[in-house]
């Protein structure tokens, strides 16, 4: 390792932040500069995207959604090093841990919510019920 | 790793025999993944708050929807601020992995400049709502966006106090180890606020345009 770490010289694991890299700082600068770009790419085609009259209307929000999932992918890959690296196995592994969780709560809380509404008695109907 | 160790580990290569560790693993590692794991909570607690933004969507009691309250061109300039916040700080972590001072000190200082025009920006937008009559009280669907957007805006916050403390610790104690780790941290922190930006974005402005 050349970032001045003397402590990675370890194989077997690496921060999650740190690069795995061989290369100096030339070559680190080049890679946040790849990750900005396709960042700038991600972010301009959401917007543009958006408000876009080009592409047929109900595709435009999974659009917005797959942009986005890929736009926080370079994120990951480029800004904070989470990589398929097999030094990088317990870094992966607490983030698939994460998502699972994110997922969990959304879907579960928009599927539930969405059923509850679906089987409430309309609220006009409950208050006449009421009375 | 050793030649032995090689050796050792291509006559098992499914690890069936236990592997031998050179030891506990290095403090930066440890203190690491432990703030990887902070930062993993974090996001379970923003998603959390996008979960009760979708669901509190259409509970708009009568008031404005967010299709007729977000002003795009606004969103899109806080986003580049963010971004390029980002970048700026990547290139201070390559500095500080340098053990460049002068260098460190200005990437740090323009990523705190992009950080606070992305507050300021955002601090308007949240005046001139206010001032509209569409505050957090008018409406449930006001109350989950600002507390969706204002969360991240008070991690954008702490994260600048931190940067600037990161930058006073580095003019006066060094690139010391223990600070160094501490720079690592950061960057994980100020990395993973503009992933939640990322979703901010999308699913509170984008789609709430378009819908």
């Amino acid at each position: 390792m050349t970032n001045g770490h003397e402590e990675i010289g370890h194989n077997i694991d690496i921060a999650p932040g740190d690069e795995h890299l061989e290369g100096g700082i030339g070559e680190r600068v080049l890679g946040y500069l790849a990750g900005l770009g396709l960042a700038i790419l991600l972010t301009a085609t959401s917007f543009f995207v958006a408000g876009t009259d080009l592409v047929w209307q109900p595709s435009i929000p999974v659009a917005l959604v797959v942009l986005a999932i890929a736009q926080m992918g370079v994120h990951l890959v480029f800004f904070l090093h989470i990589t398929t690296g097999a030094d990088n196995t317990n870094n992966v592994l607490a983030l698939a841990f994460g998502v699972l969780i994110v997922i969990l709560v959304i879907g579960g809380s928009l599927w539930i919510m969405a059923n509850l509404n679906h089987n409430m008695t309309p609220m006009d109907q409950l208050m006449q019920m009421q009375r | 790793m050793a030649d032995t160790t090689m050796a050792y580990a291509r006559s098992d290569p499914h690890h069936v025999r236990a592997v031998e560790h050179s030891g506990p693993a290095p403090k930066r590692i440890v203190t690491g993944y432990g703030f990887w794991i902070f930062i993993l909570s974090d996001m379970v607690m923003f998603s959390a708050f996008f979960a009760t933004y979708a669901v509190l969507l259409g509970q708009t009691a009568g008031g404005p929807s967010g299709a007729q309250l977000f002003d795009l061109p606004n969103v899109a300039i806080e986003t580049g601020c963010l971004l390029a916040s980002s970048f700026t700080c990547g290139l201070a972590t390559i500095a500080a992995d340098a053990r460049n001072k002068l260098w460190f000190q200005i990437a740090m200082a323009v990523t705190c400049l992009f950080g606070l025009a992305f507050l300021t920006i955002e601090g308007r937008e949240f005046a001139s709502l206010v001032a509209r009559g569409a505050g957090p009280t008018r409406s449930a669907f006001l109350s989950a966006f600002f507390t969706l957007v204002g969360c991240h805006g008070l991690h954008v916050s702490g994260g600048i106090l931190w940067l600037l403390t990161m930058m006073a610790q580095v003019f006066a104690k060094g690139f010391r180890a223990d600070i160094q780790r501490r720079i690592l941290c950061f960057a994980l922190f100020w990395h993973a606020l503009d992933i939640i930006w990322i979703a901010v974005f999308t699913v509170v402005y984008l789609l709430g345009s378009a819908a």
